[in-house]
């Protein structure tokens, strides 16, 4: 089992549009994840879809890289849609 | 032998098979082999127990002596427990608690979708709601019999072998007597000699597989549908009663 890899688990809930990361957990191949994902992740009904990837297979970005990567946007306050109003007939935003 | 009579031993047989079950699932709590079966072996439990609640309560009405669920799980004695020999069996290792689970599941499967047209409409119920979860139990069940089977070396002889020890307790699914017949000639029931064949074609399925050979007909045991249980149930009853027994009537 200690050669098992780790999967990070995303659950789709009932309401949400995006899977979002849960957690993560140990499986011997893909369906196993899938499969305990459902018995660890989805107990009190979170969720309608489940993903799972291989850990080793996600590239992150560096902790260290935090202010080159991050801090240019900051003073960029015209990115953000504040200044439309937005009709309540539009979801999903 | 009156309808009811038979209807409530019918009950009893359901819902012991599930409550003893769940109880030897969970014996694993805490000490799985790992974390995700931990939790993957109780939310089995946990079904099996909303399974057992469901048939013990229904059991407890048709009766009509006041007695409810919580009555006939605590307070009956060993020989009045009316599971097959087979769920009360030792937990063993994870490949005999898989090959004990693996046979339920794929019986509990067929009877609950026979349950499922039941003319007793709270059978029906009862079991159209409860096959869905054992779908997923032999799912899970079969799976592990075919990774520990088609695995290493000693995963597959310890597959094989809980499949070899565990085969003479399979036999009482298939049984009629009296009260499985009543309740087929009255529609509530189904004849248990039907399920063999479609539950001998899953398990050699899977068996084969896994690697595996099915086990050949021999002797089978049988009495725990009509309260002659193995020894071990009583030790199970022991540790599942004891509250109940020792502080009657306590509640959370």
């Amino acid at each position: 089992m200690k050669e098992w890899p780790l999967w990070e688990v995303f659950i789709r809930s009932q309401h949400g549009l995006a899977h979002k990361h849960v957690g993560s957990l140990h499986a011997a191949d893909a369906e196993m994840a899938v499969r305990n994902a459902r018995d660890v992740y989805t107990r009190r009904n979170e969720g309608v879809s489940i993903w799972v990837v291989k850990a080793a297979d996600i590239t992150a970005s560096s902790p260290g890289d935090k202010e080159a990567l991050f801090e240019p946007a900051n003073s960029k306050v015209y990115r953000h849609p504040t200044f439309y109003p937005m009709p309540d007939e539009v979801k999903g935003i | 032998m009156g309808r009811d009579d038979a209807l409530f031993q019918y009950c009893l047989r359901l819902g012991d098979n599930a409550l003893v079950l769940a109880q030897r699932l969970g014996e694993w709590t805490g000490k799985a082999p790992i974390i995700e079966e931990d939790l993957a072996t109780a939310n089995t439990a946990l079904d099996l127990i909303g399974q057992a609640r469901m048939w013990l309560a229904y059991a407890g009405e048709i009766e009509g002596s006041g007695r409810g669920e919580d009555e006939l799980a605590f307070l009956r004695d060993v020989s009045d427990f009316r599971n097959v020999l087979l769920v009360e069996q030792a937990n063993g290792n994870f490949a005999d608690t898989i090959a004990r689970q693996f046979y339920f599941d794929a019986w509990n499967v067929r009877a609950l979708d026979a349950l499922s047209r039941s003319r007793d409409p709270r059978v029906a119920e009862i079991a159209a709601k409860s096959v869905k979860e054992a779908a997923y139990h032999l799912e899970r069940s079969a799976d592990w019999v075919v990774r520990l089977g088609d695995g290493t070396e000693e995963s597959r002889a310890k597959m094989q072998a809980a499949i070899d020890d565990l085969w003479m307790y399979t036999g009482e699914f298939f049984e009629a007597d009296d009260i499985d017949r009543a309740v087929t000639e009255s529609g509530i029931g189904f004849d248990p000699a039907a399920l063999h064949a479609p539950w001998l074609e899953e398990v050699k399925r899977v068996l084969d597989d896994a690697t595996l050979s099915t086990p050949a007909p021999g002797y089978m045991q049988r009495g725990g549908k009509q309260g002659v249980h193995t020894e071990k149930l009583g030790y199970l009853l022991a540790e599942m009663q004891f509250l109940q027994r020792a502080y009657p009537g306590a509640q959370w």
